[in-house]
């Protein structure tokens, strides 16, 4: 049993008006086994806690903690964190050129490992989940999100989740862009690898229409960067019924929130 | 919103001035670039004298460039006289930082040159002859002026033939090693005989500066590949034609390697002479600080059902790194059934590297399989590091991961091992140097 834990998180960006503050303040404690679902409204800062506990270096940690049992993950590079077993399904995955998936899939499990996984278990895992996740053959000769829909790079973002086996996994805004039966093949996936009972999983969301297929155990409601209430699923049904409208004080509504 | 579209009434007078070629759009709504056209750029800033960075080209009175109307009617001429001193405003140099050049379009060229070893198959035959033979001229009429005063210059050759119906029992390998920068001419010439096959390696190496043409024969039924290595020192000036004429039912691969050099400038052609034959043209390079690495092609289809496929992609890192790729397909009138397709790849390691990508396809016949090409000049920046890096991979890992793969699939294509291997650490070095 592992604890990913966040303790009065603090975190800026520069940008060219000067020093943004974007987290003010984030306390959350994820243990192997649980699903966490993080809701907000736009710019709440939901993906800036993604990206920071992935080490994206735009984001600046000005205080606060985040120890995965107990060792400091703010310390390590960004490869670092992931080998401890941290996992960030991005957003927006980048098309890298020149790298194919299977060449990226296998230098990245050899990464994960520390050593090269059996050629023929591993062929066989990646075959059978690309076929979970419905994804087509040939993808494994293409490179890495060249020239995929957002629909395929979201299914491949959970390929990898299901064939690195993260300790936490945090899935930013996954089912941003899906529709509906792409939702389910994603959700499925990520319900695979939970079963398994050997991972937590934060999952970061703007929409309440994904916690239809993956059953969050709390749900924390992001506003202006802290945590404005939490509580169990019946949060998130509240949510789809009001929206987020009661959480905005009045003035601080911006244009997209 | 509409205003935001308008340019400042100064912009918009220069660019009327610089673009009154027929069939230009008007300039209203075009965003204006100093110096750029809608095909590119018009002037290597190294060739603008004394103006500076920025200033306009019409403010100092010359003619703006006006292309070929067709590639195919580019002077040819053995005579150097016949080509103008270069300016740098000529469409096929306006990318050479002519300066660089040290002297191989204007000076003598009486260097002695690099040397010329062939090893390799026991059963072709080397020679050299001297320039009243008769196979000076069999597949080449140069180009451009360099190529015709290298032409002027040499006194002899060497001849690599493949004997008729003769597989070579193994690759042949023709060192060109340079030891000093006179400016010197060079000319080497291939000849595949009929239903020959063959792997030639041009292997350069050393210092030099150097204008070199490569006559290549490819008769009919021959199958050969031409594998053209520049990994010369630091210093060194390499301005080289290779031209090719294919004959029937032949297949042709060539190779272009571009590494080392200060300046290197490639011209590979293939003219099809007879139908049923196939040509493939590859070619990688990788620009460090400062180098120019360029390359301009030529595939020519003067004849029915042939086959060509280009694929040149390069990688550039450091300041002032600087690749030039101009692909020109032409297919003439006659050539009906031809099947072409050309592509590009470059990829940007780091700020201030510079690729330039020119494809050109001209066709004159529409009874034709297909055609096509593709160009796409790509960054390899923080977001893909980021991605690899959250998987797991160290930076240094991910960085030649990407390196390795895009320009491995060249690589690929040589098929001689020994070669490929050594290209490979060739590759690996580079990175390294550039603290990949």
């Amino acid at each position: 049993m592992s604890t990913l834990e966040i303790k009065d998180l603090h975190v800026s960006i520069e940008t060219e008006q000067g020093t943004k503050p974007i987290l003010k303040g984030v306390s959350l404690t994820i243990n192997t086994g649980e699903t966490h679902a993080i809701m907000g409204p736009n710019g709440s800062g939901k993906s800036t806690l993604a990206s920071t506990i992935a080490g994206h270096p735009r984001y600046t940690v000005d205080s606060g903690s985040i120890t995965l049992d107990g060792e400091n993950v703010l310390e390590m590079s960004v490869d670092e964190r992931a080998r401890a077993g941290l996992f960030l399904a991005m957003q927006y995955p980048v098309e890298v050129p020149g790298v194919t998936m299977t060449n990226f899939l296998r230098t990245a499990k050899t990464a994960l490992d520390g050593e090269a996984p059996s050629l023929r278990h591993w062929t066989k895992d990646v075959k059978e989940a690309m076929t979970q996740l419905r994804i087509d053959a040939d993808f494994a000769q293409r490179n890495v999100n060249e020239g995929f829909s957002g629909g395929e790079k979201k299914r491949v973002e959970i390929l990898q989740l299901e064939l690195f086996k993260p300790k936490f996994a945090i899935l930013d805004e996954t089912d941003s862009g899906l529709d509906v039966d792409a939702l389910k093949v994603v959700s499925e996936g990520v319900n695979r690898e939970h079963s398994k009972g050997k991972m937590g999983t934060l999952l970061i969301t703007h929409y309440t229409r994904i916690l239809r297929y993956i059953k969050p155990d709390f749900v924390h409601v992001f506003v202006d960067g802290r945590i404005a209430e939490e509580g169990g699923p019946e949060l998130a049904d509240r949510l789809e019924e009001e929206g987020y409208d009661r959480f905005l004080v009045p003035g601080t509504a911006t244009a997209g929130a | 919103m509409a205003e935001t579209s308008q340019l400042s009434p100064d912009l918009s007078e220069s660019l009327s001035d610089e673009k009154a070629r027929v069939g230009a759009p008007s300039s209203a709504e075009k965003i204006a670039i100093d110096g750029f056209t809608e095909e590119g750029e018009n002037l290597s800033p190294l060739n603008t004298g004394t103006e500076q960075h920025g200033a306009r080209r019409h403010s100092h009175g010359d003619e703006p460039v006006v292309p070929e109307a067709s590639r195919g009617e580019r002077l040819k001429s053995y005579r150097l006289a016949d080509f103008a001193p270069l300016t740098g405003r000529e469409e096929d140099w306006r990318f050479t930082p002519l300066k660089r050049l040290r002297g191989l379009d204007s000076a003598p060229l009486t260097g002695e040159g690099p040397s010329v070893t062939v090893t390799g198959a026991s059963n072709i035959q080397v020679e050299t002859v001297s320039r009243d033979d008769a196979r000076f001229g069999s597949a080449a009429v140069p180009e451009d002026r360099v190529s015709a005063a290298a032409w002027e210059a040499v006194t002899t050759a060497t001849v690599v033939t493949i004997p008729e119906e003769t597989v070579a029992d193994c690759e042949v390998t023709v060192s060109v090693r340079g030891s000093d920068n006179a400016p010197a001419a060079q000319h080497l010439i291939i000849d595949a005989r009929r239903f020959s096959r063959a792997v030639v390696v041009l292997d350069h190496h050393g210092s030099t500066v150097l204008a070199q043409n490569v006559e290549i024969v490819v008769g009919d039924g021959a199958e050969l590949t031409v594998v053209s290595v520049q990994e010369w020192d630091d210093d060194a000036v390499h301005v080289s034609s290779q031209q090719a004429k294919v004959g029937r039912d032949a297949r042709f691969k060539h190779v272009v390697v571009s590494l080392g050099g200060d300046l290197v400038r490639l011209t590979p052609s293939s003219f099809f002479t007879a139908p049923g034959s196939e040509v493939e043209m590859y070619g990688l390079y990788f620009a460090d600080a400062g180098q120019h690495l360029e390359q301009r092609l030529l595939v020519d289809h003067a004849v029915p059902n042939c086959k060509s496929r280009v694929t040149y992609k390069g990688a550039l890192q450091g300041k002032d790194a600087h690749t030039v790729w101009v692909g020109d397909v032409l297919i003439r009138k006659e050539a009906e059934g031809t099947d072409t397709y050309e592509v590009n790849r470059n990829l940007v390691l780091t700020d201030g590297a510079r690729s330039d990508s020119v494809p050109n396809l001209e066709i004159e016949t529409g009874l034709i399989e297909g055609a096509g090409h593709a160009s796409a000049t790509g960054r390899f920046d923080d977001e893909h590091l980021f991605y690899l890096m959250a998987r797991g991979i160290d930076e240094k890992t991910a960085r030649r991961l990407v390196v390795r793969g895009f320009l491995n699939e060249v690589i690929q294509q040589i098929k001689v091992p020994v070669l490929e291997e050594r290209l490979t650490e060739a590759v690996e070095r580079e990175l390294a140097a550039g603290n990949y």
